[in-house]
C-alpha cells in the first residue's frame, strides 16, 4: 500500500530567510487589525453592549423582509433596529437597545419584546420566534470585563508555562505569536462586521490554546536540536527544526481545518461566527508559530548554551552521539 | 516499552469498556433507555437550554432596597415598642433620612426606658460581636439608629435565601420540569427552566414581588390634593391605575392596615355577581382574626387592596368578614388572576428582584442546532478518519480506533458527572476530533523520521513514542490552561464548551498515547515486522 505524503521527506525550505520580511508583514497586519478595530469598531452583540436580540424564522417565506421589518420596528419608537440575516435567508436576528427606562423598570424590556413580536406577527403569521436574549447594561459590562480579563490571563498564564518548561526567550516568542493570532482575529471581525459575542471570546481562548500546539511542537524540536547540534548556526538550526516538524504541522492543521470546515458548512447557525473564528485562528496560528515565535528566538540570542551550559557540553555530546552514527 | 504485560492490557481494556458502557444510555436516547437493563449505569448527559429550548433568567436584588425595607420595619417596631411600654413613651420627629432612623423622646426622663425597650430589637451580627444596629443618643433625647455593615450583609443574605425559596415554590407551582435555581454572588439568582411554552408568564411571575396589603381609604381627604399627589397628615398616596373615578391616585391611612402575608391558600376564581376573574385568599388564624377586626370596625367604609405599591381595587366593607377568607377583585384576566394566586401562595419576595439578563431559546431552534451539529460532527469525523488511514495506513487505523474510543469516553465521562451538553459543547466535540489525532500525527511523523534515519522498526517505534510524548504533554497542558480559564470566566453555554474541551483533552491523551501504543505493541509482538509501512 502506498501512503499519502503531503510533505515530501527531508524538505529543506529556507523559511527563516524571509524572517525580516515576514516579521514586517506580521507587524503590519497586526497594526492594520488594530486600525480596523479602531476605525470600524467591532459589531458587539448584546452580550457586551447590553440590549435585546430576537431571533425569528419566517417559516413560509423564502427571504425575510428585512427592510420592511426595519421600518415597522423603527415606527414603534424604540430606536433603530439592527437586523441581520442569521443562517438561512428566512432567518433574522433583530437587535435593539434596551429602552432607557429599563434600568429602573425591568418590565419595560419585556414590553418592548412583546410589542416587536406582535408587530411582526401582525403582518407575518408564519413567523416563529426562536429566541430572545436580553442583557442589561450592568451585566453586559461585567461580561465584557471578564471576557477581556480571561483573554489576558490565558495569554500570560500560557507564556509563563512555556517559560517554565523551556526558557524565557521561548515564553516571549509564544506571547508574541499569541498576540498576533488574537489581534488578527479581532481584525477579521472588525473587517467583516460579524457579530462579536461571548462565543467568539470562547473561540479566542480556544485559539490561544491550540495555536500554542504548533508553537510548542516547533519549540520542542528546537530545544532537542540545540542540544544535539551544538555547532550549528542558529538560523540553520531553526530552519532544520521547522522543516523536521513540517509534515506534522501540515497534517494537524489540515485535520483541524477539515473539522472546522465541516462546522462552518454544515454546523448550527448559532455558532457560525465561532467556527469562522476558529478556522481563521488555526490558519494564522500555524503561520505565527513559524514566523513569529521562531525568529524572536534569534533576536533574543537563543543558542546552544541556553539549555546546556558550555562546560558540561562535551560529555553530553559524547553520550548522545551524533545522529549520523545511529543505525 | 513495547513490552505490554497482560495486566496492563486487561486494565486498559476494562477502562475502555467502562467508558463505552457509560456512554450508551446517552446515545440510545429516551426510546432506547426503556430496554436498557436497570442494573447497568443509566446516567445520561443533560442537554443545555440552547439545545432543548428553555429560559435562562438572571435576577438581581438591590441591596439598597433591603436597607430601605429594614429601616421601615425598624420604624414600625420602634413605634410599637414605645406604645407598648408602661408608661407609654412619647416620641416624635421621626425621620429615615440618609439610611438612619432617628427620633426624639419627648420626656427626657424616659430615655433610659426607651433604650431598654429598643436594645432587644437588635441582634448580634457577624463574628466580631457587632450588633446589626448601632444605637446612639445625641443631645440627651435624640435617638439615632444606624444599621451596621455586618447587619446589612446579614439582612441581604437572609433576603436572598428567602427569595430563592419563594422563587423555587413559584416555579414548582407552574408545574415545569427540572428547573435549576441557584444563588450567584451576593445578590443574584439564576433561574433555568427547560422546555417552556410561555416564557413571558415565567418572567411576569418572577418579576412580581407579591407584597399584598390592606389599608383603609382616607375618604375625608381633599380630592384635589389627592389628584395632585399630596397626602393629608396621617395618610399616604398610592397609585390606583384602574380607579373608577378616573383619578389615578388614592389616599390611604398610614396606620391600621394589615399585610397579606399571613395566607394559607390563594386561588383563582370568579365573582358570582359580575363573573369577573378574582383571586380568593384564605388567611391563617392570626391573619384571619386581624382581618376580622379590621372589617368589623370599619363596616361601610372602603379599604384599599394594595399589591406591590399599587392599588388593585378599593371595595366597600359591606359586612364584617369573619370566616378568614376574602376575595381580591381588580382588573384581572383569568391568567393574571391565576398568576397572582400562584405568587400569593408561594409567599411574597422579601425584596424586589429585577431581571438583568434573559436568554430564551425556542425548542425548534434547539432541535435544528442538534441536527446540524450532528451532521457536522459526522462529516468531520468521517473526513478525518479517512485522511488518517490514507496517510498512515495501519497506524492511522489504530489512531482512528483510539479516536472513536475517545468520543465514547467523552460521552461516558460527561454522563457520569451528569454534565450538560451545550451548543458550543458540540463544537468542542468536533474540535476534539480534529485535535485528538494531533498526538498520533506527532507520534507517526516521528516514527517515519526515525525510520528514515535508519533505525530498526521496533527502535523507531519506541523512540517515536518517547520523543513525541514530551511535546504532546506540553501542548495539552497549555490547552488545559485555556480550558480552565474558559470554565472560570465563561457563562452557561461556554462553560459547557470548556467541560467538553477539558474532558476531551484528558481522554485523548489516554487514547492517543496509551491505547494506540498498546495496539502497536500487540501487533509488533504478533507480527514481528521487519518493514514498516508508515
Amino acid at each position: 500500500m502506498r501512503l499519502l505524503k503531503l510533505v515530501p521527506d527531508d524538505t529543506n525550505i529556507g523559511f527563516l530567510k524571509w524572517r525580516n520580511i515576514a516579521m514586517a508583514f506580521s507587524i503590519l497586519t497586526i497594526i492594520a487589525s488594530i486600525g480596523l478595530v479602531a476605525a470600524k469598531g467591532l459589531n458587539f452583540g448584546v452580550d457586551f453592549v447590553g440590549g435585546q436580540m430576537i431571533q425569528a424564522t419566517f417559516t413560509e417565506t423564502e427571504t425575510a423582509p428585512i427592510s420592511e421589518l426595519r421600518n415597522n420596528i423603527g415606527a414603534l419608537g424604540y430606536g433603530e433596529a439592527t437586523i441581520q440575516r442569521f443562517g438561512d435567508a428566512n432567518e433574522v436576528s433583530i437587535r435593539m437597545r434596551l429602552p432607557a427606562e429599563a434600568e429602573s423598570r425591568p418590565e419595560a424590556a419585556a414590553e418592548m419584546t412583546e410589542k416587536i413580536v406582535s408587530t411582526i406577527k401582525a403582518d407575518h403569521a408564519d413567523v416563529r420566534i426562536d429566541g430572545v436574549e436580553s442583557v442589561s447594561g450592568k451585566v453586559s459590562s461585567e461580561l465584557f470585563e471578564t471576557g477581556a480579563y480571561s483573554l489576558l490571563f490565558a495569554m500570560i498564564a500560557i507564556s509563563i508555562y512555556i517559560w517554565i518548561r523551556f526558557e524565557w526567550q521561548f515564553g516571549v516568542g509564544a506571547l508574541f505569536a499569541l498576540v498576533h493570532d488574537v489581534a488578527l482575529t479581532f481584525g477579521l471581525f472588525a473587517l467583516t462586521q460579524m457579530e462579536f459575542n461571548l462565543n467568539i471570546v470562547a473561540a479566542l481562548l480556544t485559539i490561544i490554546g491550540y495555536s500554542l500546539n504548533d508553537t510548542i511542537v516547533v519549540f520542542d524540536r528546537i530545544r532537542e536540536n540545540l542540544k544535539k547540534y551544538r555547532k550549528m548556526d542558529i538560523i540553520a538550526l531553526l530552519d532544520l527544526s521547522v522543516n523536521e516538524t513540517l509534515a506534522r504541522t501540515v497534517m494537524t492543521s489540515l485535520t483541524m481545518l477539515i473539522a472546522l470546515g465541516a462546522l462552518i458548512l454544515w454546523g448550527p447557525d448559532v455558532i457560525f461566527g465561532f467556527s469562522v473564528a476558529m478556522f481563521f485562528g488555526v490558519f494564522v496560528g500555524t503561520y505565527s508559530s513559524v514566523y513569529m515565535a521562531a525568529p524572536i528566538l534569534i533576536w533574543l540570542k537563543v543558542g546552544p548554551d541556553t539549555f546546556v551550559p558550555a562546560e558540561s557540553a562535551n560529555d553530553k555530546a559524547e553520550k548522545m552521539g551524533g545522529p549520523e552514527q545511529i543505525g | 516499552m513495547l513490552d505490554f504485560p497482560r495486566w496492563k492490557v486487561i486494565s486498559i481494556s476494562l477502562l475502555l469498556a467502562f467508558g463505552v458502557l457509560m456512554s450508551i444510555p446517552s446515545l440510545i436516547g429516551e426510546s432506547g433507555q426503556k430496554y436498557w437493563p436497570s442494573f447497568l449505569p443509566n446516567e445520561t448527559i443533560n442537554l443545555g437550554l440552547d439545545l432543548q429550548g428553555g429560559s435562562h433568567i438572571l435576577l438581581e436584588a438591590d441591596p439598597a432596597d433591603v436597607a430601605t425595607a429594614r429601616l421601615e420595619t425598624m420604624e414600625e417596631s420602634v413605634r410599637a415598642e414605645m406604645r407598648r411600654a408602661t408608661p407609654r413613651i412619647g416620641i416624635g420627629d421621626i425621620s429615615r433620612r440618609d439610611g438612619v432612623l432617628s427620633f426624639m423622646v419627648r420626656d427626657s426622663t424616659q430615655v433610659d426606658a426607651a433604650r431598654d425597650a429598643i436594645v432587644p430589637l437588635t441582634t448580634g451580627a457577624g463574628l466580631t460581636g457587632q450588633r446589626d444596629w448601632n444605637i446612639e443618643v445625641r443631645d440627651d433625647t435624640r435617638f439615632v439608629l444606624t444599621p451596621t455593615e455586618a447587619g446589612l450583609e446579614n439582612a441581604v443574605e437572609n433576603a436572598m435565601e428567602t427569595a430563592t425559596d419563594v422563587i423555587r415554590r413559584r416555579i414548582d407551582e407552574m408545574g415545569t420540569r427540572e428547573p435549576t435555581i441557584i444563588r450567584q454572588g451576593d445578590n443574584r439568582i439564576v433561574v433555568q427552566v427547560p422546555g417552556l411554552d410561555d416564557p413571558e408568564a415565567l418572567k411576569a411571575l418572577l418579576g412580581q414581588t407579591a407584597k399584598l396589603e390592606f389599608k383603609l381609604v382616607d375618604f375625608e381627604a381633599d380630592p384635589n390634593m389627592v389628584a395632585a399627589g399630596r397626602a393629608p397628615v396621617g395618610s399616604q398616596i398610592f397609585p390606583y391605575p384602574d380607579s373608577p373615578s378616573g383619578v389615578p391616585n388614592i389616599a390611604v391611612k398610614r396606620l391600621g392596615g394589615i399585610s397579606g402575608d399571613k395566607l394559607t391558600d390563594a386561588g383563582q376564581g370568579f365573582d358570582p355577581q359580575t363573573n369577573a376573574a378574582v383571586v380568593n385568599i384564605t388567611f391563617d388564624s392570626e391573619g384571619g382574626s386581624k382581618f376580622a377586626r379590621l372589617t368589623q370596625n370599619n363596616v361601610g367604609r372602603p379599604f384599599a387592596i394594595i399589591l406591590d405599591g399599587q392599588v388593585l381595587s378599593a371595595p366597600n366593607i359591606n359586612e364584617p368578614i369573619l370566616g378568614g377568607s376574602a376575595q381580591i377583585s381588580g382588573n384581572f384576566t383569568t391568567e393574571s388572576a391565576n398568576q397572582l394566586a400562584i405568587a400569593l401562595r408561594s409567599g411574597a419576595l422579601p425584596v424586589e428582584l429585577k431581571i438583568v439578563e434573559e436568554r430564551t431559546v425556542g425548542p425548534d431552534l434547539g432541535k435544528d442546532s442538534i441536527d446540524k451539529g450532528m451532521i457536522a460532527a459526522i462529516i468531520a469525523t468521517v473526513a478525518v478518519l479517512t485522511f488518517m488511514v490514507v496517510t498512515y495506513g495501519r497506524f492511522g487505523m489504530y489512531a482512528n480506533i483510539a479516536l472513536a474510543l475517545n468520543l465514547f469516553i467523552i460521552v461516558g465521562v460527561m454522563a457520569m458527572f451528569n454534565a450538560t451538553l451545550t451548543l458550543p459543547g458540540i463544537a468542542g466535540f468536533v474540535l476534539t476530533v480534529g485535535a485528538a489525532v494531533d498526538a498520533n500525527v506527532l507520534i507517526n511523523e516521528r516514527i517515519r523520521e526515525e525510520r528514515r534515519r535508519g533505525r530498526r522498526v521496533i527502535q523507531a517505534i519506541e523512540v517515536g513514542y518517547k520523543e513525541a510524548s514530551r511535546a504532546i504533554m506540553d501542548a495539552n497542558v497549555t490547552n488545559i490552561i485555556a480550558g480552565v480559564l474558559l470554565f472560570m470566566f465563561g457563562s452557561g453555554p461556554v462553560k459547557g464548551f470548556a467541560v467538553v474541551l477539558m474532558i476531551g483533552i484528558a481522554s485523548s491523551v489516554f487514547t492517543a498515547v496509551v491505547v494506540t501504543r498498546m495496539f502497536v505493541a500487540l501487533w509488533v509482538k504478533r507480527a514481528r515486522p521487519q518493514e514498516l509501512v508508515i
